[in-house]
C-alpha cells in the first residue's frame, strides 16, 4: 500500500514534535542553570543527564524507524551501531585523560598499563583529535553497516532470516568486545571520563551543552529521516517495504535502496550513542547485548512504527516509565515492558502516533484464512 | 641379649606361627649396628610380611622405637610428653611410653635408599591390587632401575594379566635407564610403544637423548608414533565434546524447529520454555524428595512428562491468546513474543527467587566411562546424547507416521485445503505449537543436569538455537539435525585454536556468511511458496 505521493516534508505532527523539542531544548537548560537551586522551577543537574539520556535514545529509536517502518528491515542490532558509536566517542575522551589516570601514563589509557601493554595499538591512533573521533563515530558504524548491509541484501536475506542475523552480529560484538586482548577495556569498558574539549566532563555547564547537542541532533536527524522518506526514494522505500519483489520487478536495484537506508540509519545510532557516552560517563560491552536492540524495536513500536516523530515519542515515554517504575517496583519492570510488548503487537499496531494523530494509514485488512496462507507460505 | 631373644621366641610362640616370625624380624631391627640393620631389613622384605611395608615407612619417617626393657618395637608418635605407641604386629593401640623408656631406631642414608627400594618391592607383591597398581605406575613413572629385581619377580607371580602388562611397561621403563643389554633395551622400547600417554613419549625422548645407538632412532620413532597416537585420540576427544555440545544444541533447537520451522513462528519466549522445563525438573525432585524419598533417582524421569506437560500447556495457552492473532506478521510475532519471555522470566524470579536453584544428579548419571585409556566419557553427557538422539526419532516418528503428523503437515502444506478435508486447522495449530514448546520443556529436563537452574537459563540458548534451525534449513527436521552437529563440533574443534569466546565468535561470523551463500539454509525447501 502506497501512500499518496504528495507528502509534506514535515507534515503536522512532525511540525508539533519539532516546536515541543525546541521548547525542551531551551527550556531545560536554562531552568538549570539560571533558576535558583531549591526554586519550583529549577531542574536539577541529574534530571538534565537524564532527559539528555533519553534525547539519545530517542535518536536511536529514529533510526530503527527509519529502516523498519519506511524500508521493512526489522535490525535487531542496531544497538551495536549505538555502541560502536559511543566506542569512537569513549576513545577519544579516554585519551583525553592524559596522565590523569591512576598510573599516570601520558599515553597509555589505564587499562592498557594494566595489561602490561607498551605502546598504544594503531586502532588507537588518532583518537587524541576531536574532529578524527568525530569522523569515526559516523565511519564506524557506517562502514560495518555498509559491508553487513551489502553482503546481506545483495543475496536477498530478509524479513526474520535479517533480524536473526543481525542479532547474531550484535552477540559476535559483544562477545568480542568482552575479550581484553581487543584493547576496549574489556569487561569494565571505557570510563572515568574527565574532558571533552577542554571543557570538564561533569560540569552542570558542559552537560547542558551536550543536552543541548542531543536535542540539535535529534531535530536535525528527524528533518533529514523526513526529507529522505518523503522524497521519491522515500516512496521506492515505502513499496519496498509493502512489496519488495514487485518492486524489484518494476526495475528498481531494492538492495541500493535498502543499503543506502540502512547505513544512513546506522551512522544515525552511531550519532546517538557518541552522544550518550559523555552524558552517561561510560561505554562498556553490555551495550552490544541483543536485548537492548529489541528494547529500541518496542520504544518504536510502541510509539508508532513508520513515523518517525512517534518513535522517539515512544523512545521517551518507555525509558521515562522505565525510570519510574524500577525506582518505584523494581520487580514489576519486566512484567510492565513485556506487557508492553504484547499490548502494542496486539492492540496497538500504529501506537501512539495512531492516537495522538489525525494522520492516518490505510487500516490493515484483516487477516482472512487465504491471506494466512500465502503469508505463511512467503515465510 | 640372645636369652632376651629366646625369651621374646617363647612368648611369641604362643600366638602363633605367622605373627612370631614377623614379630621376630621387626624386632631385630632395634640391635646393633647399621651393617646388622641393613640385614635386618633385607630379611624383613625378603619374609613379604604384612607388617613390612607399615614398619619399614614408620623406620623410614623416623617413628619406629625400641623399648629399652625388653627390646619390643614400636610405631610411635609424639603426644604431648610421652609416645603413644602402637604394637606394629596387628596394628594395635599398646599404651603411652615415656620417652625415657624408649629409643627411636637411628637409620642412615644408606638405609633410606635400602628402605625405599624395599618398599616399592614390597607393595609390587602386596595382596591389595591397587597398591601393586600403585607401585607399577610409579615405576613407570620414575623409571626407577633400582626397582628392576623387585618387579621382575613380582610379574612372574602376577595373576592379573592387565597388571602383569602394566608391571612389563614398567620394567621397560627401569631397563631403559639400567646398564642392561641394547637389546633389552630395544626389546623395552618395543613395549612402552604400546602405552599412549604423554609421560612415556616423555621418557623416550629423554632416553633417545641420552644415547647415539641404533637405540636413538628406535626411541624417537617410538616416542612419535605415541604422540601421533595421542593427537588422534585429542580429535577423538574434541569429536565427542563437539557431539556432547551438538545434543544440547539439538535438544535447545529442535523444539524451535517445529514452531518456527514448520509453523513460521518466531518464538522468542522458546528459550522461557526450556527454563520452565528445568524449573519442573526442579519442583519434581523436590516433591519426590518430600512425599516418596525412595523414588529420588528415579525423580529425572518422572520429570520428563511432567516437563512437557508443562511446557506443552503454556504453550498452547500462549498460541491461543497471542499468536494466532499474529499469524502472518513475523515481525510483529517476534515483539510479542519477547515481551512474553520478559513476563515469564519475571514471573519464575518472582516466584523461585533470582538464585540458581539445585537440580541434584542421579548415581545413574554421574560417573564417567574410560574409553582407551585416554578418553573419560562423563556419564551426564552421554545419556544426554542419547535422550537427544530418542527425543529427535521420536518426533520424526511422530511428523511421519502418525495421523496428527499428518494433519500437521496438511496444515503447513496448504491450509485451505487441509480444512476442506476436515481437519481443524486451529486446533492443529494450537496442538503444534504445544508439541514444539513441549519439547522445549524436554531439552530443560536436561539441561538441568548440566546448567544453572535459573530465571537466564533459556536466554543463553536462544540466539544458538535460531543460528541451528537457520543454519539448518527452515522446515526440515534433518537440517536441524546437521546444523546441530556441524556447529557443534565446528565450535569444538575452533576452540583449541581460538580460544572459547573467539571460537564462538568465528562461528557466528561463518553463520551470517553462510546465510548470505544460501539465504535458506543448508537444506532449503524447493518449490514454488518459497520466495517470496
Amino acid at each position: 500500500m502506497i501512500q499518496a505521493p504528495v507528502t509534506p516534508i514535515l507534515g503536522r505532527g512532525g511540525v508539533i514534535f519539532l516546536v515541543l523539542l525546541l521548547a525542551v531544548a531551551i527550556l531545560v537548560p536554562v531552568l538549570n542553570l539560571f533558576a535558583t537551586p531549591g526554586s519550583a522551577l529549577h531542574v536539577p543537574d541529574y534530571m538534565v543527564t537524564l532527559i539528555g539520556k533519553y534525547l539519545c535514545y530517542a535518536l536511536l529509536a529514529l533510526a530503527v524507524d527509519l529502516v523498519w517502518g519506511f524500508c521493512g528491515i526489522l535490525s535487531l542490532g542496531h544497538g551495536a551501531f549505538f555502541a560502536l558509536g559511543g566506542y569512537a566517542m569513549g576513545m577519544y575522551l579516554m585519551r583525553q585523560i592524559g596522565s590523569r589516570g591512576v598510573y599516570g601514563n601520558p599515553e597509555l589509557p589505564d587499562f592498557m598499563v594494566f595489561l602490561n601493554w607498551k605502546e598504544l595499538p594503531w586502532y588507537w591512533q588518532g583518537f587524541e583529535y576531536f574532529p578524527f573521533a568525530l569522523l569515526m563515530v559516523f565511519l564506524v558504524p557506517g562502514a560495518l553497516a555498509f559491508v553487513f548491509g551489502w553482503l546481506a541484501f545483495r543475496s536477498r536475506v530478509t524479513g526474520v532470516y535479517l533480524s536473526i542475523i543481525t542479532q547474531a552480529m550484535t552477540f559476535a560484538l559483544l562477545l568480542a568486545f568482552f575479550r581484553n586482548d581487543m584493547g576496549f577495556g574489556g569487561n569494565n569498558g571505557l570510563t572515568d571520563f574527565k574532558d571533552i574539549l577542554g571543557f570538564p566532563v561533569q560540569a552542570s555547564t558542559t552537560r547542558a551543552v551536550l543536552y543541548f547537542c542531543s536535542a540539535l541532533a535529534l531535530g536535525g536527524c528527524f528533518i533529514l529521516a523526513r526529507r529522505i522518506v518523503s522524497s521519491k526514494l522515500g516512496l521506492v522505500l515505502v513499496s519496498i517495504r509493502d512489496a519488495e519483489s514487485r518492486t524489484r520487478f518494476l526495475g528498481y536495484r531494492v538492495e541500493h535502496y535498502k543499503l543506502f537506508v540502512f547505513t544512513v540509519s546506522a551512522m544515525m545510532a552511531g550519532l546517538a550513542g557518541a552522544l550518550y557516552v559523555p552524558q552517561v560517563g561510560i561505554i562498556n560491552p553490555s551495550e552490544f547485548s541483543p536485548e537492548n536492540s529489541i528494547e529500541t524495536v518496542i520504544w518504536t513500536a510502541f510509539g508508532g512504527r513508520g513515523t518517525l516523530w512517534g518513535a522517539a515519542l515512544g523512545a521517551i515515554v518507555v525509558n521515562a516509565a522505565k525510570s519510574w517504575f524500577t525506582g518505584l517496583l523494581p520487580d514489576a519492570w519486566l512484567f510492565i515492558l513485556g506487557g508492553l510488548f504484547i499490548v502494542v503487537t496486539l492492540f496497538m499496531p500504529k501506537g501512539l502516533a495512531g492516537i495522538f494523530s489525525g494522520w492516518r494509514w490505510a487500516p490493515r485488512p484483516p487477516v482472512t484464512e487465504a491471506a494466512k496462507v500465502s503469508t505463511q507460505a512467503a515465510e | 641379649m640372645r636369652s632376651l631373644a629366646a625369651i621374646l621366641m617363647l612368648l611369641l610362640m604362643t600366638c602363633g606361627v605367622w605373627a612370631s616370625d614377623a614379630a621376630q624380624l621387626i624386632n631385630a631391627l632395634a640391635p646393633g649396628d647399621f651393617k646388622e640393620r641393613e640385614t635386618a631389613i633385607s630379611a624383613l622384605a625378603a619374609s613379604g610380611a604384612e607388617e613390612a611395608a607399615p614398619v619399614l615407612q614408620a623406620l623410614s619417617g623416623g617413628n619406629l622405637y625400641v623399648r629399652k626393657s625388653d627390646g619390643k618395637v614400636f610405631i610411635a608418635e609424639t603426644r604431648g610428653d610421652a609416645l603413644a605407641l602402637t604394637d606394629p604386629v596387628g596394628m594395635a593401640a599398646a599404651g603411652e611410653g615415656a620417652k625415657a623408656d624408649i629409643e627411636k631406631i637411628k637409620i642412615n642414608n644408606n638405609l633410606r635408599r635400602l628402605i625405599s627400594n624395599a618398599l616399592g618391592g614390597l607393595t609390587m607383591v602386596s595382596t591389595d591390587p591397587a597398591a601393586r597398581r600403585k607401585a607399577a605406575l610409579s615405576v613407570l613413572k620414575s623409571g626407577d632401575p633400582a626397582a628392576l629385581p623387585s618387579l621382575e619377580k613380582a610379574i612372574s607371580d602376577e595373576k592379573d594379566a592387565g597388571l602383569a602388562a602394566l608391571m612389563k611397561q614398567a620394567a621397560a621403563a627401569a631397563t631403559l635407564r639400567s646398564d642392561r643389554s641394547d637389546a633389552e633395551k630395544m626389546a623395552a622400547i618395543g613395549v612402552l610403544k604400546e602405552r599412549t600417554d604423554r609421560d612415556t613419549a616423555a621418557l623416550l625422548t629423554a632416553f633417545a637423548a641420552t644415547t647415539d645407538s641404533g637405540l636413538k632412532d628406535a626411541a624417537t620413532a617410538a616416542a612419535q608414533s605415541i604422540e601421533s597416537t595421542l593427537a588422534r585420540w585429542a580429535a577423538v576427544q574434541n569429536v565427542w565434546y563437539g557431539l556432547s555440545l551438538s545434543s544440547v544444541l539439538l535438544l535447545a533447537a529442535i523444539g524451535l524447529a517445529i514452531t518456527f520451522g514448520v509453523m513460521g513462528v518466531i518464538n522468542m519466549a522458546h528459550g522461557e520454555m526450556v527454563m520452565l522445563g528445568a524449573y519442573t525438573t526442579y519442583v519434581v525432585q523436590g516433591m519426590v524428595a518430600q512425599h516418596a524419598p525412595g523414588l529420588l533417582p528415579y525423580a529425572l524421569l518422572l520429570a520428563v512428562p511432567a516437563a512437557f506437560l508443562v511446557s506443552g500447556s503454556v504453550g498452547v495457552a500462549l498460541e491461543r491468546c497471542v499468536i494466532r492473532f499474529l499469524y502472518g506478521r513475523p515481525l510483529e510475532t517476534l515483539l510479542a513474543t519477547w515481551g512474553v519471555s520478559l513476563v515469564l522470566q519475571q514471573a519464575v524470579r518472582s516466584i523461585f527467587g533470582p538464585t540458581n536453584k539445585e537440580v541434584t544428579t542421579p548415581a545413574w548419571m554421574s560417573g564417567s566411562v574410560d574409553v582407551g585409556g585416554v578418553l573419560s566419557l562423563t556419564m551426564n553427557r552421554i545419556v544426554i546424547l542419547a535422550f537427544a538422539l530418542a527425543v529427535f526419532a521420536g518426533l520424526m516418528m511422530l511428523m511421519k507416521a502418525s495421523t496428527a503428523g499428518l494433519q500437521m503437515r496438511a496444515v503447513t502444506q496448504n491450509r485451505p485445503m487441509a480444512n476442506a478435508m476436515g481437519i481443524r486447522s486451529n486446533w492443529v495449530d494450537a496442538l503444534t505449537f504445544g508439541l514444539g514448546s513441549g519439547i522445549a520443556g524436554l531439552a530443560g529436563v536436561a539441561l538441568s543436569q548440566i546448567d544453572n537452574v535459573s530465571p537466564n537459563l533459556g536466554q543463553s540458548y536462544i540466539i544458538d538455537s535460531f543460528l541451528v534451525v537457520v543454519f539448518g534449513g527452515v522446515g526440515n527436521l534433518w537440517g536441524t539435525l546437521a546444523g546441530a552437529v556441524t556447529l557443534g563440533v565446528a565450535n569444538k574443534f575452533l576452540e583449541p585454536f581460538a580460544g572459547a569466546v573467539l571460537g564462538k565468535i568465528l562461528i557466528l561470523i561463518a553463520v551470517i556468511l553462510f546465510i548470505q551463500k544460501r539465504p535458506r539454509g543448508l537444506f532449503a525447501l524447493k518449490g514454488r511458496w518459497v520466495e517470496a
